[in-house]
């Protein structure tokens, strides 16, 4: 299995060094992602989805933004070893990005078919002409109507979903392998967010790319995902396949978050919500970082951190207690 | 927003369409004046011809439609042929000072770090010593003539370019389009000249038109003070300095030479007010905040 990883992140440390102290936005973060699937990343705002991301781009901005350790292995070659001039190769080209949002991730004063020709005269051996004609095309894979047309508009003359379309036509253009989508659906309506997840899940199958996909939206994670990590205060809390997820949570915290989603045929007079807030990332607290929020916390999750472990096959958790969240689970359902 | 809607808005406004017709006409003159104001001297064309040697500016008549100046130098040829001077100063001068604030201005944005503080003290330094007093020492210093006040202009003219530039750019590079740029594996010379400097382009144009009155006037200025274009040459502030020893008019009649000081002064002062009403009009038709 080893060999055909498409990217193996090892132990990633990326830190921001500013005069306030230093912020471990991502503190150890281990994952791999294998060809052709869906990696959902969830997490609250500030527990370092996108700096995961943006690391793996390597365009995290230094200083103050620095990757401490770790290694980011793709295809078996190091990414945080790699120039940037060797970077630049890779990206857009074999990793390429989408992100939130689509109203301002596009250059006001360029037609949309130039900043799709953009990547492609980048990274491909081609002329302006062919790069045009590719740039249609991609207008065509992406659902856009008249792409003859629309290829000389301006990003003002265009939807917000229509502008998501364009941005990922803009990454697909060069046909990567890994797409990495940082909360692409955030900015847009849930109508809109449906039909664009039905387009990237139509587009994985027809590209066989990989796609990492960062949100803070469990829905979207069960809609187009094949694994979830889930992220808490910069490490990964809880890491297993979606079916799993949502069935058996192992960790106290998504176990809090499937609870706060309401249910439909449940009566309910307020939502439940995990109590807290996230802490604040230049003072973490000692031990397990959950345990100010987390109602099976013991002196021992005061003192020591867990390590993620495997709980039950294929599904790793980083907590101390798995035992009493199951022992509530199970009052629970016989309640 | 696209070109045609500017120039659609710039013609709507009443304002920016007298400075547009004034900058017009004056650019007609410019490219007419061989025919609308005959050179006697086909290869000296700049040369203001003289109706004689006397000393006393005389009024205008049929001959001399503006009179002559001190020496007998015929006014309206040097107003027609001063148009041409005018335009020549106020492109080079700007363009030149224009490209090089662009220059300074972005690098110092885009790169920022140390690099960004030892180029932006340095503009302070420029920005410290008295413009017209800076430019006139450094026109004195290479000597007289045109050239020399148009370098003298551009060395101490780059500065609230350069800053403008720097402002910018530094909300530019900000911006998510510029992060997805990179991230499809630009590289920085195409991010700087594709993405950036072109989202910064209208303030800079608004900047542009303002100092073109200005360093008009300015040049203008050194040659008043005798330090700019030689003796003879047809410019506009060669033309008011003819008028200094007659601005207080003759013995009992105050206005008794006043060609000599208001036509000159009114072609400068068209001149200098049609590009800063263009300037005007294009930051209300470019800025958000003001419509």
């Amino acid at each position: 299995m080893a060999e055909n990883k498409l990217i193996d992140v090892n132990n990633l440390k990326t830190y921001f060094h500013t005069e306030e102290g230093t912020v471990k936005a991502v503190a150890g973060v281990s994952f791999e992602i294998y060809p052709g699937e869906t990696l959902g990343v969830v997490g609250e705002s500030g527990c370092g989805k996108s700096v995961t991301s943006l690391s793996i781009m390597r365009l995290i901005e230094s200083p103050p933004g620095k990757i401490e350790e770790g290694e980011i292995l793709f295809n078996g070659k190091d990414l945080t070893k790699l120039s940037q001039g060797q970077m630049r190769k890779i990206r857009g080209n074999d990793i390429s990005m989408i992100f939130q949002e689509p109203m301002t991730s596009l250059n006001p004063v360029y037609t949309v078919g130039d900043q799709i020709m953009e990547a492609i005269l980048i990274h491909k051996n081609v002329n302006k002409k062919q790069a045009r004609e590719e740039a249609i095309n991609m207008l065509r894979k992406v659902g856009i109507p008249l792409p003859e047309q629309r290829v000389d508009e301006y990003p003002h003359q265009l939807s917000g979903g229509m502008r998501q379309r364009i941005m990922i036509a803009m990454a697909l253009s060069c046909d990567p392998q890994l797409l990495i989508a940082d909360e692409p659906t955030t900015a847009l309506d849930v109508t809109i967010q449906a039909q664009i997840l039905e387009l990237m899940n139509s587009l994985k199958a027809q590209f066989g790319m990989a796609i990492m996909m960062i949100t803070h939206d469990l829905g979207v994670i069960a809609e187009v995902s094949d694994r979830v990590a889930v992220m808490y205060a910069g490490k990964i809390v809880e890491y297993t396949d979606v079916k799993t997820l949502y069935a058996d949570p192992k960790h106290p915290y998504t176990w809090g978050l499937m609870h706060s989603i309401p249910h439909i045929e449940k009566d309910l007079d307020r939502l439940e919500a995990i109590p807290g807030n996230v802490p604040n990332p230049l003072d973490f607290p000692d031990g397990c970082k959950y345990n100010t929020r987390c109602p099976f916390a013991t002196d021992k999750c005061r003192v020591d951190e867990p390590d993620i472990e495997e709980v039950e096959e294929g599904h790793y958790s980083a907590c101390w207690h798995v035992d009493k969240l199951e022992a509530k689970k199970s009052e629970e359902k016989g309640a | 927003m696209e070109w045609q809607e500017v120039t659609l808005r710039l013609f709507k406004n009443k304002i920016s369409l007298i400075g547009l017709i004034l900058v017009i006409g004056f650019g007609l003159i410019a490219v007419f004046a061989p025919w609308i104001a005959p050179p006697a001297d086909p290869s000296e064309p700049y040369m203001v011809p003289r109706a004689g040697w006397g000393f006393e500016p005389k009024p205008p008549s049929a001959e001399h439609i503006f009179g002559t100046a001190e020496g007998q130098y015929d006014i309206f040829y040097g107003i027609i042929w001063g148009t041409r001077t005018a335009f020549r100063i106020g492109f080079i001068i700007v363009g030149i000072s224009t490209l090089i604030g662009i220059a300074i201005g972005t690098l110092a944005g885009f790169y920022g770090g140390w690099f960004d503080e030892i180029v932006m003290r340095v503009t302070d330094i420029f920005m410290a010593i008295p413009f017209l007093i800076a430019a006139i020492v450094l026109t004195t210093i290479l000597g007289q003539g045109l050239r020399n006040v148009m370098i003298a202009l551009i060395t101490f003219g780059w500065m609230n370019t350069a800053r403008l530039m720097r402002s910018q750019v530094l909300s530019i590079k900000e911006e998510e389009f510029v992060m997805a740029a990179d991230a499809l594996g630009a590289g920085d010379v195409r991010i700087i000249f594709k993405h950036v400097i072109l989202n910064t382009i209208f303030p800079l144009v608004i900047e542009a038109s303002m100092r073109m009155g200005s360093m008009v006037i300015t040049a203008s200025t050194l040659s008043f003070l005798g330090i700019g274009a030689p003796e003879g040459y047809a410019d506009w502030g060669q033309m008011i300095s003819f008028a200094r020893n007659w601005i207080l008019g003759g013995q009992g009649n105050a206005i008794q030479y006043w060609f000599t000081v208001v036509i000159p002064g009114s072609a400068i002062t068209l001149f200098c007010l049609s590009w800063n009403l263009i300037g005007d009009a294009f930051r209300d038709i470019l800025d958000p905040k003001l419509q």
